[in-house]
């Protein structure tokens, strides 16, 4: 993930002279040392535009009693990090416990007394643990998320022993909650429709459940004031009305908290639009900062008739710094604020250039585009990875929000939405942001409802597909294929 | 958070026509231009941009040499910098004013009738102040005094609560005595109060002063307090416990509160060597280091070694010139695209001969106000600082570190650090080859200059006089520094 550059090359292979010589990567744009003859020893991970200060792998241990949000919090924060550019997974003991006996009978399976079942759910977190160790080691993986109640102090004991033979770090997340109707209200979300409860009704299942919080309220032992005082973790109470947090050891853990302190589960919607169709679309130009086409215009209105018939309580617009958002969001009657980090990417020398036009002056920029459109940054320009980290502190505000607008554009809108809906890095650069539609986003048990309106005024489309050929040799007419029509 | 621009808010919710936008000169920001009597309105982007709606007042709690000023001026300083206007009120200083001369500790006995009163009157002239200052266009108030009292504080939350102000209370808990005693060596001896005492004397006084205050200490409580929203500090960071966090400003404040650290360290700032652009005269772009910007490479790279710093980490930007400096210093270095130089849009690679030539407006409005000024296609000072944000909050979490940077970036890190305003931050000066240590100390910041010997090109504008736009071309051009 970060750029570290070891400039402790042997003596012998480097004149002063050749200590300065710099080479520019061409798809990421970045300055490293030259290679020169013989090459060296150089530390090659893949740059970024964020150090991303991850050292040793860590692993994050989940806390708490069943129906408190752990799954919930470890499928939000993997798919946070995930999208800043921190490979994390969810390792989810209730999966591995389900794949080792295949049929769920009842709570019985989880009484502290049932010495055969105690067997198998100690193997199975052997097993993930086991998996976390392959993830770190074999498969890039940065961050673990060990996603099961860790309730008892013996498991917490046995978990941290294992991280410190391995050399990883630990960070605890538990999560605590005596509010009982927040309790039934997560058990009718996510647990009565879980693969245990298939054949139960809804009574049975909450029944059921409850009588399973009981078998672990027992031998529940929250993490200690005194006895837990060296370990890293935060407590987080109530949803979120307060938060312990203990010996933060370094970078990655602090964000963690930080995002933490800020998602809530209050419900609310997210709408993303772009702004209505501009002027530089019509010509099949990219960037610059061109007004709204009188189709444009029509959108805007549609959308405000839109937002209005949604009757949506204390909505917040949001607009970026460019005239086609705020053109947009002018004809909405609402007040908005404007953000410099929602502005469109960043095309640097090919701003205003048709497709065409890159092709014709930039022909090996606009291969490498294609090979790789996440990392691809134009020359004194942003590429996705960039404006992902710009970005964020949009996300984070976003998540403290309730009702929000963003009226956007079209790389902006992608990076947003990958966020909100999960994409991986790849994909990102290729979900569909047409003109003129609008995605509401509505948080649901653990992921998001999306729903598309498009609202009915013509545009032109805007979304080039990956072309077979991405070879810098390609013809032109390769290049060109999956270009959308314009004047 | 200052490049948050608010859209107009009065107007009717059923209009149908849009406004017609115009480009604002200054920032470049777009904004609807509705006409009043033929006049153009003054947008409310143009005036004060608060993120919160209420003010904030930040209530600090805690015995005596926990930290609390440190915290104050650390956190007003965080907070002035990212553009959200903060000032504290520190209740010492009231009654330093109004007791000229201070005694011993017995001022402040809990059965001192006299002492008591005068300490109220002070807390509440310093409340008095806050409220003016949250009235005028302040928008957070730090109001450092003990408040160890539930009662205090329950007044506090009173007087909050009448002028429609948020309040959220940041307390510092610490029991470790080498901790509260290195304290009181740093920042208590050298207190006007003890002036006239010699460091034996001022330690007793000052010890016994605490335990003045230590009967009645009511710390935040997690069921008394349960509706107040706070933040505990325990043990100068080991641990935290935040309550009811209200707002955006809050969520902010614990942030930064959390990545803060107390652990001696150096930070050491530079620009890249001199670099083939600087010798032209142009600005901007992505050259490589001249000769003697490349001498000077070698010379940092040497007095880095002298320096003997442990573990230290090295940041530079994504362009050539810093790197190829950093190169020489032989410690693994990190790559930042927030540290890259300001972008200077279509003046990008001009001479200021240049820009006066093709653009006098743009120039001229620079010079009028050079921190919002924003280059066409390119950023303000103000957008750099938003774009920093996130490299401050990482340089507060780190020990020893050197930041091979740019002019204009240098220029936003040296703001923060040494507390300068927007108005000074574009003027301050960080010349080529001149290497700034700064070392944290008591409530600042030591500053040591150290020039490594290697001429450069002089890259300091200085703001001419005629700034209007009607100048001639000599009167802009007359502070730009000497080039090839």
């Amino acid at each position: 993930m970060t750029l570290s550059v070891c400039a402790l090359r042997s003596a012998d292979m480097t004149t002063d002279q050749e200590k300065n010589e710099l080479t520019q990567t061409p798809l990421l744009k970045i300055w490293v040392p030259w290679l020169g003859m013989g090459g060296c020893k150089l530390n090659r991970r893949r740059g970024s535009s964020v150090p991303q200060f991850t050292n040793s792998p860590t692993l994050i241990v989940m806390v708490g009693l069943p129906a408190r949000g752990k799954t919930y919090i470890s499928k939000k924060l993997t798919r946070y990090l995930n999208w800043i550019g921190v490979p994390t997974k969810v390792f989810n003991l209730g999966q591995y416990r389900r794949e080792a006996v295949q049929s769920y009978k009842s709570f019985e399976f989880f009484r502290p007394d049932n010495e055969e079942a105690m067997q198998i759910r100690k193997a199975c977190a052997t097993n993930a643990l086991k998996d976390v160790v392959i993830y770190f080691s074999k498969e890039h993986g940065q961050v673990a998320v060990f996603d099961a109640t860790n309730t008892t102090q013996e498991r917490r004991v046995s978990i941290v022993s294992f991280a410190k033979e391995k050399g990883y770090k630990v960070f605890f997340v538990e999560s605590i909650c005596d509010d009982p109707e927040i309790i039934a209200q997560n058990i009718t979300d996510v647990k009565v429709s879980s693969p245990d409860y298939l054949n139960c009704d809804k009574d049975e299942a909450l029944a059921d459940f409850l009588k399973r919080i009981e078998c672990y309220k027992q031998t529940y032992v929250p993490l200690d004031d005194e006895k837990d005082r060296r370990l890293s973790y935060i407590k987080i109470f109530n949803v979120g009305s307060r938060y312990l947090v203990n010996c933060v050891q370094d970078h990655i853990q602090s964000r963690i908290v930080y995002y933490l302190m800020n998602i809530h589960v209050t419900p609310r919607s997210i709408f993303l639009s772009r702004h209505g169709e501009s002027n530089m679309n019509l010509l099949g130009r990219i960037g610059g900062d061109s007004g709204l086409s009188p189709r444009g215009h029509k959108y805007a209105t549609a959308l405000g008739t839109f937002i209005k018939s949604q009757r949506i309580k204390d909505l917040k617009v949001w607009t970026s710094h460019m005239k086609r958002t705020i053109q947009t969001a002018e004809h909405l009657g609402i007040p908005y604020e404007q953000w410099k980090a929602l502005n469109e990417i960043d095309a640097g020398v090919c701003e205003e250039y048709t497709y065409e036009e890159i092709q014709d002056n930039h022909p090996e920029e606009f291969a490498l585009r294609d090979q790789d459109k996440y990392r691809y940054r134009y020359p004194k320009g942003e590429s996705y990875e960039d404006l992902v980290h710009r970005l964020e502190p949009v996300i984070m505000e976003l998540e403290r929000q309730e009702n929000v607008l963003v009226v956007c554009h079209q790389a902006v809108m992608r990076c947003l939405l990958a966020y909100l809906l999960d994409k991986t890095a790849d994909e990102l650069p290729y979900l569909k942001c047409p003109l003129h539609t609008v995605l509401k986003l509505t948080p649901v048990a653990y992921g998001c409802k999306v729903e598309h309106v498009f609202l009915n005024v013509e545009a032109v489309n805007t979304h080039r597909e990956r072309p077979g050929n991405v070879d810098v040799s390609r013809d032109p007419e390769e290049a060109l294929k999956t270009i959308p029509d314009h004047f | 958070m200052s490049s948050m621009e608010v859209g107009m808010a009065e107007r009717p919710s059923n209009s149908a026509t849009p406004r017609e936008l115009t480009q604002n000169p200054l920032k470049k920001i777009w904004m609807p231009l509705p006409c009043k009597n033929g006049l153009p309105e003054k947008h409310i982007s143009q005036r004060k941009v608060c993120m919160t709606n209420c003010p904030t007042l930040i209530v600090t709690v805690g015995l005596p040499a926990r930290g609390k000023t440190y915290i104050s001026k650390k956190l007003t300083r965080y907070l002035n910098w990212i553009g959200v206007p903060t000032r504290e009120f520190n209740v010492g200083q009231y009654r330093r004013e109004c007791v000229k001369i201070y005694k011993s500790f017995e001022f402040f006995r809990p059965d001192n009738e006299e002492g008591l009163k005068i300490r109220q009157q002070c807390a509440s002239a310093a409340l008095n102040d806050v409220r003016q200052y949250l009235a005028d266009g302040g928008q957070v108030a730090v109001f450092d005094a003990t408040n160890t009292t539930r009662e205090r504080r329950g007044t506090i939350t009173a007087f909050a609560e009448q002028n429609g102000f948020k309040v959220f209370f940041v307390e510092s808990v610490c029991e470790d005595p080498e901790v509260i005693a290195e304290n009181i060596v740093q920042v208590k001896l050298g207190s006007p109060d003890y002036t006239n005492c010699n460091t034996e004397e001022a330690m007793e006084d000052f010890k016994k002063r605490i335990k003045c205050y230590e009967n009645s200490y009511e710390t935040l409580d997690e069921v008394l307090d349960r509706d107040l929203s706070y933040i505990k500090i325990m043990d100068v960071g080991r641990r935290y416990l935040v309550n009811q966090v209200q707002d955006h400003i809050q969520s902010r404040i614990v942030y930064y509160l959390m990545n803060i650290h107390i652990t001696p360290r150096s930070i050491y700032l530079c620009r890249h060597g001199e670099s083939d652009l600087n010798v032209k005269g142009c600005i901007g772009g992505d050259s490589g280091l001249s000769p003697r910007g490349k001498e000077f490479a070698n010379y940092l790279g040497q007095f880095i070694q002298s320096q003997e710093i442990s573990d230290l980490k090295v940041w530079t930007s994504q362009m050539k010139r810093t790197i190829q400096t950093a190169e020489a210093v032989s410690v693994p270095y990190e790559q930042w695209k927030a540290l890259n130089e300001i972008d200077a849009g279509v003046c990008e690679e001009m001479m200021y001969e240049e820009i006066q030539q093709h653009y006098p407006l743009e120039f001229a409005m620079r010079d009028q106000d050079k921190y919002r000024y924003r280059y066409p296609k390119g950023e303000s000072y103000e957008d750099l600082v938003q774009r920093l944000e996130p490299v401050i909050m990482e340089l507060e979490r780190q020990e020893n570190i050197l930041v091979v940077c740019h002019q204009a970036i240098m220029r936003c890190l040296l703001a923060y650090f040494l507390d300068k305003t927007a108005e000074e931050l574009p003027y301050l000066k960080c010349p080529l080859h001149t290497v700034l240590k700064l070392t944290p100390v008591a409530y600042g910041c030591k500053v040591e200059s150290i020039y490594l010997n290697v001429d450069a090109v002089n890259t300091h504008r200085d703001r001419p006089e005629n700034v209007k736009v009607s100048r001639m071309a000599e009167e802009a051009l007359l502070t730009v520094p000497a080039h090839q």
